[in-house]
């Protein structure tokens, strides 16, 4: 097994700065733009994200949530790896809202289509976009892209993109590992 | 953990204190579904449960299927009243002939003690025993220490009381188990009569006198005096139990703190507890229901995701 840096927390950095302003572009003071972290890896880009349109760039009043996809997704009783449940935390009104949803890796698609069901228990959004870290292109099971997208992967399937971050991994790092046995 | 050590709930006695973590840090994630604008969740579209009852009920009947229709579960439901139990099938036949039509899964109420565990050994499918007679009752039990969790934060180290009939109670057996295996100190209370002989071997302390019980606890679990089991007379009169063992708005005021009282229904108003208790701030018999939903999902998706492709 063999890894390397994607990117350094350096580049993080610049990148969710760039992400931030990008979704100030096309949603302006968020009045009617709410942001969704998907559980349970999302969570930690949304919360950074949010923290950088209040702190730095004074968007005040951001609608920020929790949406846990276990009961959507498709592989229940399909994959021997164990669901585990995690919190779902919305306390606003999703219906005719721009929802944004957030997360680390955009990998085979599934996850955002479960969230694309999830989320209808909430209401019907006006419309939906995705803001994702790494895009990992060319993996993807179905028709899904993102609209926001820190960097592009080209990744074989064996190998394995690990976002860690400060708040629970202690550092800000991207890792590509390949999980094929050196020879 | 994050799988039950079990593939059937048959009973409180067969679960681990982590399984019973793992039900309630799942029930907490369904508790948020159910109070949605949209309750329902698509995890198990592709499971079939059948519900019988060979015994009547209301509201644990109501709980299950509105927890497997939150789930998305097919769903069929059997009462013993209206089936060919009565032209003399046996149980084994009448399963294996529904689980034939492929059913994935069964919740059974039946009264005879063990027939869930009977049933397990004897056909292929993921059994949940939602009363075995006098015998267990676990998702009543699961449920109020969810009930018990909620209000007080935990369940270790609280005082807890069961009130009443505890001879023919498969609630008040359930329960002592599961409080148990939390860490919780059990009493047991009501006329001498209504207590099994021997129930101190399951590490619960006996108390006759009512008043002391209140004192003593944080929690009391009313339980309803099982007439329908009775087969000759436990006390002289139901005016004179309710004097004795039955909790009104006067005594609760008059304890020297503020008890939470439960009860699993059906309530007999006047009899175990006045309604002016029943209603009051102290008592979380409604929360009880509401978690009965979230906790009974809980159940049925952590032992669905057992079930083999």
């Amino acid at each position: 097994m063999s890894q390397k840096i994607l990117l350094n927390s350096k580049e993080i950095e610049i990148i969710l700065h760039r992400l931030a302003c990008q979704l100030i572009e096309n949603h302006l003071d968020f009045s009617n733009t709410v942001l969704i972290g998907i559980q349970p890896r999302g969570i930690y880009l949304a919360e950074r994200l949010t923290n950088i349109l209040r702190d730095e760039y004074h968007v005040k009043d951001i609608e920020l949530g929790y949406l846990d996809i276990t009961f959507y997704r498709d592989d229940f009783r399909r994959s021997e790896k164990i669901l585990e449940a995690n919190k779902t935390n919305i306390n606003f009104v999703v219906e005719n809202k721009k929802v944004v949803f957030i997360d680390d890796v955009l990998y085979t698609g599934r996850s955002i289509r479960a969230a694309l069901t999830a989320i209808q228990s909430f209401g019907r959004p006006e419309e939906i976009e995705l803001l994702v870290l790494i895009d990992r292109r060319f993996s993807r099971h179905l028709p899904i892209q993102p609209n926001y997208r820190g960097r592009q992967v080209d990744a074989i399937n064996k190998e394995k993109v690990k976002v860690s971050w400060k708040e629970n991994d202690g550092e800000d790092v991207v890792y590509l590992i390949n999980q094929e046995k050196d020879k | 953990m994050s799988e039950l050590s079990v593939n059937h709930l048959l009973g409180i006695k067969y679960l681990k204190e982590q399984d019973i973590q793992l039900i309630f840090e799942t029930a907490d994630q369904f508790k948020e579904v159910i109070n949605r604008p949209i309750k329902k969740v698509p995890s198990l579209r592709d499971i079939t449960i059948a519900n019988l009852f060979f015994e009547n009920s209301t509201r644990t009947k109501l709980s299950f299927e509105l927890a497997e229709k939150r789930l998305s579960a097919d769903v069929i439901n059997f009462s013993a009243s209206q089936s060919s139990v009565k032209k003399g099938e046996t149980l084994i036949d009448t399963v294996n002939n529904i689980l034939s039509m492929k059913v994935d899964m069964v919740v059974m109420r039946h009264p005879n003690p063990g027939a869930g565990v009977f049933l397990s050994k004897n056909v292929n499918a993921s059994i949940v025993n939602a009363g075995d007679g006098a015998h267990e009752h676990p998702t009543q039990a699961l449920l109020d220490s969810y009930s018990i969790r909620e209000k007080l934060g935990d369940v270790a180290g609280k005082n807890v009381v069961i009130v009443g009939d505890i001879l023919h109670s498969r609630v008040a057996l359930s329960n002592i188990f599961a409080l148990k295996l939390q860490g919780a100190n059990v009493k047991v209370c009501g006329p001498k009569t209504l207590l099994p002989k021997y129930i101190e071997s399951l590490g619960v302390e006996v108390e006759t006198n009512l008043r002391n019980a209140l004192e003593w606890c944080d929690v009391a679990n009313m339980l309803r005096v099982q007439n329908e089991r009775m087969d000759i007379s436990y006390f002289p009169s139901t005016r004179e139990y309710a004097q004795q063992y039955g909790v009104t708005k006067t005594l609760l005021d008059s304890l020297n703190k503020e008890i939470v009282i439960m009860h699993p229904g059906p309530i007999n108003r006047g009899v175990e507890i006045t309604s002016d208790v029943a209603d009051s701030k102290q008592s979380i018999i409604l929360n009880q229901v509401e978690n009965g939903v979230a906790v009974r999902m809980a159940v049925i998706y952590l032992l669905a995701s057992k079930i083999k492709k």
